[in-house]
């Protein structure tokens, strides 16, 4: 509100800086949004536009074939959606059930073993085991190799996040958890029908990043799954740009005596696949957007 | 650590009968508690085995308590280690860089927001943070758009003024760059509003004081502003400090496509460590460089923390 006041006696010196730190700010925005909208131009470009004139925004001559030849044999693009879409839910769901219920229990000043627990989650932050005690514990301990469990359940419930859960519990008035107690509703009964329906906020917030977590998930895949139909989105995106690149390069060509025209046709259709992939994210989180920006500003709570 | 000694201190002159019904009284919150306390232990507490891993000689075959126990052997070679010794000069060196740069243009970014009206902070910032939406895989398509040797814009434009399109793939002597650029590209949006909405919760009669001594915005910027989130910043500095030996394994791995041409200048330590494992199988080596990398670590964060805590116990981790 002041910056609107005092706009209104700038001196030219101020406007001159006001107007390069828009122009800076312009670049540095187009600079974030340019290469998404070049994306989705060359999805629509046809082969001769690409080969002619490379990736543009505006392709000069337009086919939806890319598209038209991903739906033919959609099933590749169907399977990963399928392990996308259920491993991102149960691993929401499941992630706000074990941090909101740990997290509320470390917010409750009354319970004895408040600090105890407190450490023994905060401990996960300062140290871990590294990557390799890990995957031997999923992969061969726990005989999660080439599971979707695998996808789903390491990175379900981390310290940060029930720090954050904590946080919001601890602005819920102890008066009325007392209260309920004093009407005879057991703890259970606390959490789920005062505690939960008063708490609607952080879980939006905290289910939102968590269901960018699921669905820009790919890292466990490359670790523990070597089953084609059961990756997510993000590792067949990777998988599919890799296998071109290897087409193209040297020792690629020597093995494959890669037809050029398919090769090209596939750029359009990878840079498709990258749209039908990344849509549903970049349509819907900008409206979240702050439910984001609250998320990082509580960060600050500890204890 | 403390936390622990407290309780034991509030434990002391409770009798077995209290305690017990203490224990009794408390059970429902407990038994919440309990699910995420036994997943904490399987996946953060057991993988700490990880630390006498290194020491024995480990054959998938035999398990983690039949290998046999080994002593140094498993670091003997690790200082002779080319690879490896590239591969934490690289990590050391990438984050220096983008912690300076990271910090910096984060931090102008915020300030020219801070001078703008709401509406556009609003636009600007939907446009920033579009990089922090997506994934390293979805970046890497981003960065191939610019970089690809036949299509890529950049090479159309270097041949379109007569130069020669250039191998950006095959050759490490650009990747220091392109890998900065991307590290800045995709993090910015996102440290530029933390910094922003600490300078939100400056005073705003200061910088009417200073208008009324005629002080312009620049000025107010550097004499206000800055210092106004000076600690933000020292704070946020050290802390990833703390984490200098740690390298974003989804950037260096997607963005350089993972290119043995590359591995020169685009190899850091989490990269190095997983090829070891997963593509080489060698258990004795990566688990080896794990676990110093994960003892370096916490040591570092236990430093930089009693640091910060010194300076301003409120933006202290503990």
């Amino acid at each position: 509100m002041k910056l609107l006041k005092t706009k209104n006696r700038k001196s030219g010196g101020d406007r001159v800086l006001h107007a390069v730190f828009h122009i800076i700010m312009i670049i540095l925005a187009l600079s974030c949004v340019y290469p998404f909208l070049v994306i989705i131009g060359t999805s629509f470009a046809t082969q001769e536009a690409i080969i002619n004139s490379g990736y543009k925004m505006i392709p000069t001559e337009a086919s939806l074939e890319a598209y038209r030849s991903i739906l033919h044999n959609p099933r590749q693009l169907a399977d990963a959606y399928g392990v996308t879409i259920f491993t991102t839910v149960v691993q929401t769901l499941g992630g706000l059930a074990l941090t909101s219920t740990y997290g509320y229990v470390l917010s409750r000043k009354d319970y004895p073993y408040r600090r105890v627990l407190s450490f023994y989650m905060f401990f996960t932050m300062l140290f871990n085991g590294g990557l390799v005690p890990t995957y031997i514990l999923i992969s061969k301990w726990l005989g999660l190799q080439n599971s979707i469990w695998a996808l789903i359940i390491p990175g379900m419930c981390g310290a940060w996040n029930i720090m954050l859960m904590k946080g919001f519990f601890q602005s819920i008035p102890s008066a009325l958890i007392e209260s309920a107690k004093i009407d005879g509703a057991g703890e259970f009964k606390i959490f789920l029908s005062i505690v939960m329906p008063l708490s609607k906020p952080a879980f939006a917030t905290l289910g939102l990043l968590m269901v960018l977590t699921g669905w820009n998930g790919w890292y466990h895949s490359l670790l523990y799954i070597t089953d084609q139909n059961k990756v997510q989105l993000q590792y067949l995106l990777m998988v599919i740009m890799r296998n071109i690149e290897f087409l193209k390069s040297a020792e690629g060509q020597q093995i494959t005596n890669v037809n050029v025209e398919r090769e090209v046709a596939s750029q359009a259709v990878r840079m498709a696949m990258c749209v039908l992939a990344t849509g549903p994210i970049l349509c819907v989180f900008p409206f979240f957007q702050k439910y984001f920006s609250k998320g990082l500003t509580v960060g600050s709570v500890k204890g | 650590m403390s936390a622990k000694k407290t309780t034991k201190k509030a434990e002391a002159p409770l009798s077995q009968s209290s305690r017990a019904s203490r224990f009794k009284k408390s059970l429902p919150l407990t038994i919440m508690a309990l699910p995420a306390f036994l997943y904490i232990f399987i996946f953060n507490y057991i993988p700490l085995y990880g630390l006498v891993l290194p020491f024995k000689d480990y054959k998938p075959r035999l398990g983690f308590l039949g290998s046999k126990w080994i002593g140094f052997k498993n670091f003997e070679f690790l200082l002779n280690n080319e690879q490896l010794i590239h591969a934490v000069k690289n990590t050391l060196m990438y984050n220096v860089v983008f912690i300076i740069l990271g910090t910096a243009i984060s931090v102008f970014v915020a300030l020219m927001l801070y001078e703008m009206s709401r509406t556009s902070v609003k636009i600007y910032q939907t446009a920033i943070f579009v990089p922090h939406y997506i994934s390293w895989v979805i970046a890497a398509y981003v960065f191939m758009v610019f970089l690809d040797m036949d299509y890529g814009i950049l090479n159309k434009i270097i041949t379109s003024l007569g130069g020669d399109a250039v191998l950006w793939y095959n050759n490490p002597k650009y990747w220091p760059v392109i890998l900065t650029i991307a590290h800045i590209w995709k993090g910015f949006g996102y440290s530029a509003v933390i910094y922003y909405s600490a300078l939100m919760g400056l005073d705003e009669s200061l910088f009417e004081a200073a208008e009324l001594d005629g002080a312009g915005k620049l000025k107010q910027m550097w004499y206000i502003s800055l210092p106004g989130i000076r600690n933000m910043i020292i704070m946020l500095f050290i802390m990833h400090i703390g984490k200098i030996f740690n390298a974003d394994f989804g950037m260096f791995y997607n963005i350089s496509l993972n290119s043995p041409l590359l591995y020169k200048t685009t190899d850091v330590i989490d990269t190095y460590i997983y090829r070891t494992l997963i593509e080489l199988g060698d258990v004795g080596l990566s688990s080896s460089v794990s676990m110093l990398q994960a003892v370096l670590g916490f040591i570092l964060v236990i430093t930089t923390n009693t640091i910060v805590n010194k300076i301003d116990s409120d933006s202290a981790l503990y």
